[in-house]
């Protein structure tokens, strides 16, 4: 049952997205965000709907995936286009005792609308492509420069990866332990709030004993293998820039470009 | 009043890329009283099988019966199922979370809506049947051994009465006296409360030392279905699916080969035993 959640959505293709370095997805992905908040009239948003269909297109992943990330996020957008819709002062279009619809009410409403999907949109292509693995490589590249003001950032990505990777360990744990107490006749579905808080402590406990009984394995078979940090640490396969690399920040300085052009000219 | 699966399908993520069969069509009966053992190699379906028996898995495809009632019917129970089918899952130690041993095991009572008396005293039963010293009933379940953590898991499966005992790998990571004690703790609940006991396990020892049946199980289809010496007759085949038939079985087949006519269907170190020294006899004369 909890198997079917999935964090960390990576979906396995074999797509020039995918081949991509992590580095110019994370900054891409920020250049798209920000190119967002750039266009203003209807050609900018055009043209920012052709580049995320192009993307989508060239990334192999179904469009029903990406728009699963977006199922949690509704009630979030609902209330933010409501707000807008309503609470902005303008010409008024339609009323109804205290609640006016304007004009400048509707356009800011989809605006609004509109930046957020995209921008949810956006990141779950960067994340459906990166498996979390490279993601922590490719943030620990990028911060690499703030070394040189003492921030630990070999040893931030190290505790991302790991987080990361235990989640799904902790995911199933969870289910295991469910089903052998259901095995043994505990509910966790039904009666009021204080009875199922109550029946969650026989499904925490051996929760949390398993998560340090892991955490100390871990940190016992890092020790064993020397593990002493970031300092002097060479990677096996360090990420490196292709030919495509630059060919992808080209694409996508491009389009910022013209979306910065059509926010002047218009 | 029996366990029964009728083309049972399972699928893991349906419609999407990590779509896995775990079961495929599998139909089986297991009835009343008897002492089956599943065995198949990692991931042949064998976890999943068994959350079949108790509901806590619902097929894909194809129906489950209890006691001749699909426990998918409107209105069925499930958790009275799951206080009649017990179900101990591998490593069970790692599911205690009581302060002591005595209240983990009235754990499962409890659900069924017994009295905190009636639930100790189940309770004191089922350790006793486990085998684990009184000493320990008020002691927190961590401080115990490996094996005696076991123990007190199995007594928190026993302590509900279930007609049907299924234990995953109730003996892994255990030592070989803690193994056998165990199994023949297991064996004699067996005989004494005349309760059906399916045992999932690995080592094809403990298997043929105690089942009247066994279950192949590989890659989600059922192997094999019969009484152990039948089974352990396809040695070449079990192999070929990962697993393999007893030692003796190898050291019969190896005697044969030698020119012994010892009997090759032996599969306890006994019965190995008596047939070698018949042989031996009969070439004498």
């Amino acid at each position: 049952m909890i198997r079917d959640i999935t964090i960390g959505q990576y979906y396995p293709a074999d797509s020039i997205l995918h081949r991509l370095d992590p580095r110019v997805k994370f900054i891409g992905t920020f250049l798209f965000l920000v190119s967002l908040f750039v266009a203003d009239s209807f050609w900018g948003y055009l043209l920012a709907t052709c580049f995320l269909a192009g993307i989508i297109a060239l990334s192999k992943v179904p469009v029903k995936f990406m728009l699963k990330g977006l199922k949690p996020l509704f009630i979030l957008l609902l209330i933010t286009v409501i707000f807008n819709l309503f609470l902005i002062p303008g010409t008024v279009v339609w009323e109804l005792g205290f609640l006016k619809i304007t004009q400048e009410g509707i356009t800011q409403a989809v605006k609004i609308g509109i930046r957020l999907v995209y921008l949810v949109i956006g990141s779950s292509v960067m994340t459906l492509t990166t498996t979390p693995n490279q993601l922590t490589d490719g943030l620990e590249r990028i911060m690499k420069p703030l070394n040189k003001i003492k921030v630990p950032v070999h040893e931030i990505s190290m505790m991302m990866s790991i987080a990361l990777r235990f989640i799904p360990i902790l995911m199933e744990e969870t289910d295991k332990i469910m089903k052998a107490q259901m095995a043994r006749g505990a509910d966790f579905e039904s009666g009021n709030l204080i009875q199922k808080a109550k029946s969650l402590i026989p499904l925490l406990v051996p929760l949390f004993i398993s998560a340090f009984r892991r955490a100390d394995d871990l940190a016992m078979a890092m020790e064993a293998r020397c593990y002493h940090g970031g300092e002097n640490r060479t990677q096996m396969k360090p990420l490196v820039y292709q030919g495509h690399d630059y060919g992808a920040y080209g694409v996508t300085l491009v389009y910022l470009a013209a979306e910065i052009v059509i926010r002047t000219v218009m | 009043m029996s366990l029964r699966l009728e083309h049972v399908t399972y699928t893991y993520n349906p419609g999407t890329v990590y779509e896995m069969h775990a079961l495929k069509d599998v139909s089986l009966d297991i009835p009343d009283g008897q002492f089956a053992g599943i065995i198949g190699h990692t991931g042949s379906g064998k976890s999943t099988l068994i959350q079949h028996f108790n509901g806590l898995m619902k097929p894909t495809a194809g129906t489950v019966y209890f006691q001749d009632e699909d426990i998918w019917q409107e209105g069925y129970s499930l958790k009275r199922l799951r206080s009649q089918v017990g179900l101990v899952f591998q490593y069970p130690e790692h599911q205690l979370f009581e302060a002591d041993v005595l209240s983990d095991v009235c754990f499962g009572p409890k659900n069924q809506g017994l009295s905190k008396e009636e639930a100790e005293l189940r309770a004191v039963q089922a350790l006793r049947q486990a085998g684990l010293k009184e000493k320990y009933y008020r002691s927190s379940p961590f401080e115990l051994s490996g094996g005696q953590k076991r123990r007190v898991a199995i007594a928190g499966v026993l302590a509900m009465e279930p007609k049907v005992l299924i234990l995953d790998e109730p003996t892994a990571g255990l030592d070989p006296k803690g193994r056998d004690e165990i199994l023949d703790q297991i064996a004699f609940l067996h005989e004494e409360r005349k309760i059906t006991v399916i045992l999932v396990s690995h080592s094809m020892e403990d298997i043929a030392r105690y089942v009247e049946r066994i279950l192949v199980m590989n890659k989600g289809e059922k192997a094999f279905d019969g009484v152990p010496r039948e089974v352990f007759s396809h040695y070449k085949e079990l192999e070929r699916m990962g697993l393999a038939a007893p030692q003796i079985t190898y050291i019969m087949h190896e005697l044969k080969a030698k020119g012994l006519l010892a009997d090759t269907s032996a599969i306890t170190v006994d019965e190995a035993k008596k047939s070698i020294l018949e042989a031996l006899e009969k070439r004498k004369v």
